[in-house]
This record gives C-alpha cells, sequence and structure tokens, in this order.
C-alpha cells in the first residue's frame, strides 16, 4: 500500500461484504472495482452488478437494521474506505444534505431495478 | 445596513475572501447545492497565494492533519483524498511519555487519517512528490465553477447596499453577498474593522511548527504511518506531535510563549530522541513557523450579506480545523442557497453550527486542563499508560481508555462524547483502580 493511500487494499476476490451478516457501516471506493453478488437457487452466485471508484456499497446498513442484502467482494485489487454508521449518522443530524449524495445513489438504483424489473416483465 | 432582497438568484454574485479550504468548501458547496436547487450563481475566490509554490508563499500553516471523521465525511460528499495529496495514511498513535510509550491502533485498522501539506511542501523541498491539500480543494472549487482571482483584497466596503471588493488596479467588484474565509494569521483580518457591524475577531495563542527531513526511507522505519503524541513534563509545554508525512514529519507544539529553549528541550528529551535515527543531527533552520491558532470564536460572525466562516468564525479547539472549516463553510452555504443571506436568516441557520462547537469547545477546556493534570503527575501518567497497554494487549475487549485517547488527539469525535465516555462507571473503576495500583507502586 502506497503511503498516501487511505481505506484498506482487498485482493481480487476476497471479501468486503458477506449476505446475511450483519453491518453498522458503508464503503466508499476508493480505487477499483467491486462485484456485488445474491445467492440465488442451488446457492449459485447471481452477480447484481459492478461498482466502480467513488462509489459507494452497503449504504443500505446505513438507515435500515436488517442483515447485510448482498455480497460483495473485489475485482481486481480494490482499495476501499469504511465509513461507519455512527459517524456518518451523527453528522446526518447536524447536517441533513450530507445524505444528498447517498439519496441521489440510491434513486439511480431504484431506477435501475425499475427498468430491470420492465425488461423482466416484457420477457414473460 | 443593506435592505433589498436577501435572496441567492440565478445570476447572483458571491465574492470569497480566502482561498484555504473554508472558502473552497464553502465554494463547492454553494455552487453544488444552487445546481440541485436550479439555481444558476457566480462564485469568485480571492486568494494570493500560489499553492504550487514550496514554502511561506503557497502555504497555509498547519499541523496538517485530516481527521478520521473529516475523512469519512468529505468520502460520503462525493471528495476522495487522492494519494497525490495525502502524503501518508495514518492507521495508529504512538503515546509518548517519560513512564513509556504505547500504540494505540484504530479498531479498524485501516488508514483513514490522512497527513498533508497545506502548500506543495516545506520551503527547502527538494522534490514535489505530492500535491497542495489547499489546492486539490481550490482544483475542486474551480471544477464546480469557481473562479479564482490570485490577487490580495484591499478593501471590503459597501456600497448602495451591497458589499463590494476591491482590488489593487482593478474596478471594484459588487456582490450579492460575500463570504470571509481568511486564517487567523492572515494581514487580510484588517479590512473587516470599517464594515461597521458587530464582528469580534477570534482569539487566538502561538503556536510553533517545524519541518525535518527524513526521507521516505526512515519515515516507515521509525515512525511508520503513526502519528506520535507526546504528554511530557515539561515547563510551558501543553502538548506536542509528531506527523510523519512524505519525505518529511512536521513537529507541532502547542504551550506558553514557545521559544528557542522550549523546542529544545522537547527535541532533546529522550521520548523525541527515541523517535529520530540515533545520533540525527536537527537541523535548527529548516522550515518553521509559529502560526496563530483560534482558540474562542469570533463574535457575531454573519451580517446581511456577509458571513465569516473557517477561523475566522469558529473552529475547535486545538484539533480538527480543517474539519470545523468543512462544517462551518458547508452550514453557511447551505443557509445562502436554501434559506436566505440576511443576517437574520445566518442567526437562524448559520449560528447553531457555530454554537455548537463553541460549546463542545468548553468541554474540551476541561478535558484539556485533566490532560494537563495527567502530564502533571507521574502516577497518572502511569495509570494512563498501564490501562492502554492492557487494553492493546486483549483483543476484543473494550478498549475505554484507548478510545478515549484515540479521539483526543485525533480529533474524531466531539469533546462532549469522549468526555461522556469517561463517565462511564467501567471507565471510572478501571482507572481508579490503575491510578491506586500507581500510587501504591504495586506491579
Amino acid at each position: 500500500m502506497a503511503s498516501g493511500e487511505l481505506g484498506k487494499i482487498y485482493q481480487d476476490g476476497e471479501l468486503i461484504i458477506c449476505e446475511g451478516e450483519e453491518g453498522d457501516c458503508m464503503y466508499v471506493i476508493q480505487e477499483g472495482q467491486v462485484e456485488v453478488l445474491i445467492k440465488g437457487e442451488e446457492d449459485r452466485d447471481i452477480r447484481l452488478g459492478v461498482r466502480q471508484k467513488g462509489e459507494f456499497i452497503g449504504e443500505m446498513a446505513i438507515f435500515d437494521r436488517d442483515v447485510r442484502s448482498a455480497t460483495v467482494r473485489a475485482l481486481g485489487q480494490a482499495r476501499v474506505l469504511t465509513v461507519d454508521k455512527k459517524n456518518f449518522m451523527r453528522r446526518v443530524h447536524e447536517d441533513p444534505s450530507l445524505a444528498f449524495r447517498l439519496v441521489e445513489t440510491m434513486s439511480h438504483r431504484i431506477r435501475e431495478l425499475s427498468d430491470e424489473v420492465a425488461r423482466l416483465k416484457q420477457v414473460e | 445596513m443593506p435592505q433589498g432582497d436577501l435572496q441567492l438568484d440565478d445570476g447572483s454574485r458571491v465574492g470569497v475572501v480566502g482561498g484555504g479550504p473554508a472558502g473552497s468548501f464553502f465554494s463547492i458547496f454553494l455552487l453544488d447545492t444552487a445546481k440541485r436547487m436550479g439555481i444558476d450563481i457566480e462564485v469568485d475566490i480571492y486568494e494570493p497565494r500560489d499553492y504550487t509554490r514550496p514554502g511561506p508563499v503557497g502555504c497555509n500553516m498547519c499541523g496538517g492533519i485530516i481527521s478520521e471523521s473529516l475523512v469519512q465525511n468529505l468520502a460520503a460528499e462525493g471528495i476522495n483524498l487522492p494519494p497525490t495529496v495525502i502524503q501518508r495514511g495514518i492507521d495508529s498513535y504512538m503515546l509518548h511519555m517519560d513512564v513509556g510509550s504505547v500504540r494505540i491502533e484504530t479498531p479498524l485498522q485501516e488508514k483513514r487519517i490522512g497527513a498533508v501539506y497545506r502548500g506543495p511542501g516545506p520551503r527547502d523541498i527538494k522534490e514535489i512528490k505530492w500535491g497542495s491539500f489547499d489546492g486539490f480543494l481550490q482544483h475542486l472549487a474551480i471544477e464546480n465553477g469557481a473562479k479564482v482571482i490570485n490577487k490580495r483584497v484591499d478593501e471590503i466596503v459597501w456600497q448602495d447596499e451591497y458589499p463590494q471588493i476591491k482590488i489593487r488596479n482593478q474596478s471594484p467588484q459588487s456582490y450579492d453577498l460575500v463570504t470571509i474565509a481568511v486564517g487567523v494569521n492572515s494581514a487580510s483580518r484588517k479590512l473587516f474593522a470599517n464594515l461597521n457591524f458587530e464582528y469580534e475577531v477570534p482569539k487566538t495563542t502561538k503556536t510553533f511548527i517545524q519541518e525535518y527531513y527524513l526521507g521516505e526511507e526512515l519515515i516507515v522505519e521509525e515512525l511508520g504511518s503513526s502519528m506520535h503524541v507526546f504528554l511530557l513534563d515539561i515547563p510551558r509545554l501543553e502538548f506536542a506531535a509528531i506527523i510523519p508525512k512524505g519525505d518529511y514529519v512536521s513537529v507541532c507544539l502547542l504551550g506558553e510563549d514557545i521559544d528557542k529553549e522550549l523546542v529544545g528541550n522537547f527535541m532533546n528529551s529522550p521520548e523525541v530522541r527515541g523517535c529520530f535515527p540515533s545520533g540525527w543531527d536537527f537541523d535548527a533552520n529548516s522550515c518553521n513557523c509559529s502560526p496563530r491558532i483560534n482558540i474562542a470564536g469570533a463574535g457575531h460572525p454573519y451580517g446581511d450579506r456577509i458571513v465569516f466562516i473557517g477561523d475566522s468564525g469558529v473552529t475547535r479547539l486545538y484539533k480538527d480545523g480543517i474539519g470545523a472549516a468543512y462544517r462551518t463553510a458547508k452550514s453557511a452555504a447551505t443557509t445562502a442557497v436554501l434559506q436566505g443571506i440576511s443576517a437574520e436568516d445566518f442567526k437562524q441557520y448559520y449560528l447553531p453550527a457555530c454554537r455548537k462547537i463553541e460549546t463542545d469547545n468548553l468541554i474540551g477546556q476541561v478535558m484539556f486542563i485533566v490532560t494537563r493534570l495527567i502530564q502533571k503527575f507521574r502516577f497518572a501518567r502511569r495509570a494512563v499508560l498501564r490501562m492502554t497497554i492492557r487494553e492493546q494487549k486483549h483483543q476484543g475487549s473494550k478498549r475505554r481508555m484507548s478510545m478515549v485517547l484515540w479521539d483526543m488527539f485525533t480529533g474524531s469525535a466531539p469533546y462532549k462524547e469522549i468526555f461522556v465516555r469517561t463517565l462511564n462507571p467501567a471507565f471510572l473503576s478501571r482507572f481508579v483502580s490503575d491510578l491506586a495500583v500507581s500510587i501504591t507502586g504495586r506491579r
């Protein structure tokens, strides 16, 4: 890890988030990319998407109390910064506009999901 | 005083005096929030410093630590600090006392504190390998649409109810809002005397910062990725830290009337000598400065069409000045776009953010009094050391003292939160027990 790199390095295939585990943080990708997977039938991994530098992952843990909904692992070497729920929520309490970008990301992902549902309905 | 429509609208002009972190953060968030609201505004940043030039001309004189909480908040804002600006990621603290040293590691063992230079580096820098932190933020402000005017402001006056900025050899510029974001070491502070409202400049104290060249290899070998903090019973010295950067280390001292004698006593103490290669010769003439830091916020940091942010408003006591610049800048920017630019708007929506920092600083003062007492009594230092070492040895145990020290030194949590944690019965009983062991001399 170079002297000025913040966050933590994950090697190719290394788990960052594990589906079903409890989470109290989200992550921001600083370098590289990661893949988001969920368990399908017969425990097969289904890739939901790939997230790039600058994107959030695991952000649902910030707002809900449920377990992690997906697994995230490094796709090649990735450097990722952890954002603690406590730190984030304390700051959002002072400055709700800190959540703008996160809400924007979630809104963008809902749009993607809506498109996907529409596409699947058409296939049916 | 100014009247009229005290709102920012399409075509509004905002002048920002000072292009350090507070000025750049303000410009970034003002333009971003305005864009979200569909308002097209113009922002001019007045900053005479050139962040590409090493030494005093490009430096804003500061220890250069980006706290753990600020690194996370900026990432959530979409501002990720690159390794071209962060000279060293810090993942731990070494606490040095005459009774021993202990390494305090971040619970996640992740580098979430950044050591930076505000400019490109010390005046005697051999090779510029990293960019300036202030320059990085200024570049982001420019990307968001701000214009930087590389001139010193000569005067700020009221003209037809609007603030007007005057610079040499150019026609005066009128603005709908002027934001003052100058540091407490800036000569620009004298500009506000004629603005005719109740602003009172912040109270300050002197610090001392010196840069020593060690080279990257030696820094990794001797200091690693830890910030080194010192609680030493040296007269007039309150707090000291050695911050490893890329090729240099910054030595930062806080105390009363810091002079050559005090600096010499600190640098020659065995605890400090132990952080450097044996026989290391300290260059007394290397780049150094005695900047002032804000210890009590400004009075009335706002008026109609004018607001003071960062150091010229309020900052956190001794720690996380850049974090306070971010918080005040963001609060002022969102107030200006979403509420308005009247004194009443700033009083209602911006002042609470300043008051929150100030109230927390009062608790911080109490915490620093306790720290001074610990510094003074050897048995107390031994108790702190004993409790911290035990916590660091036992993985998984509650690291109460370690977390109190971590947050005190990193500025990552509000002083109030740290204070409340010290009142926890489990913390108190363990500390009292360690104090008793220290006093009786039992092992």
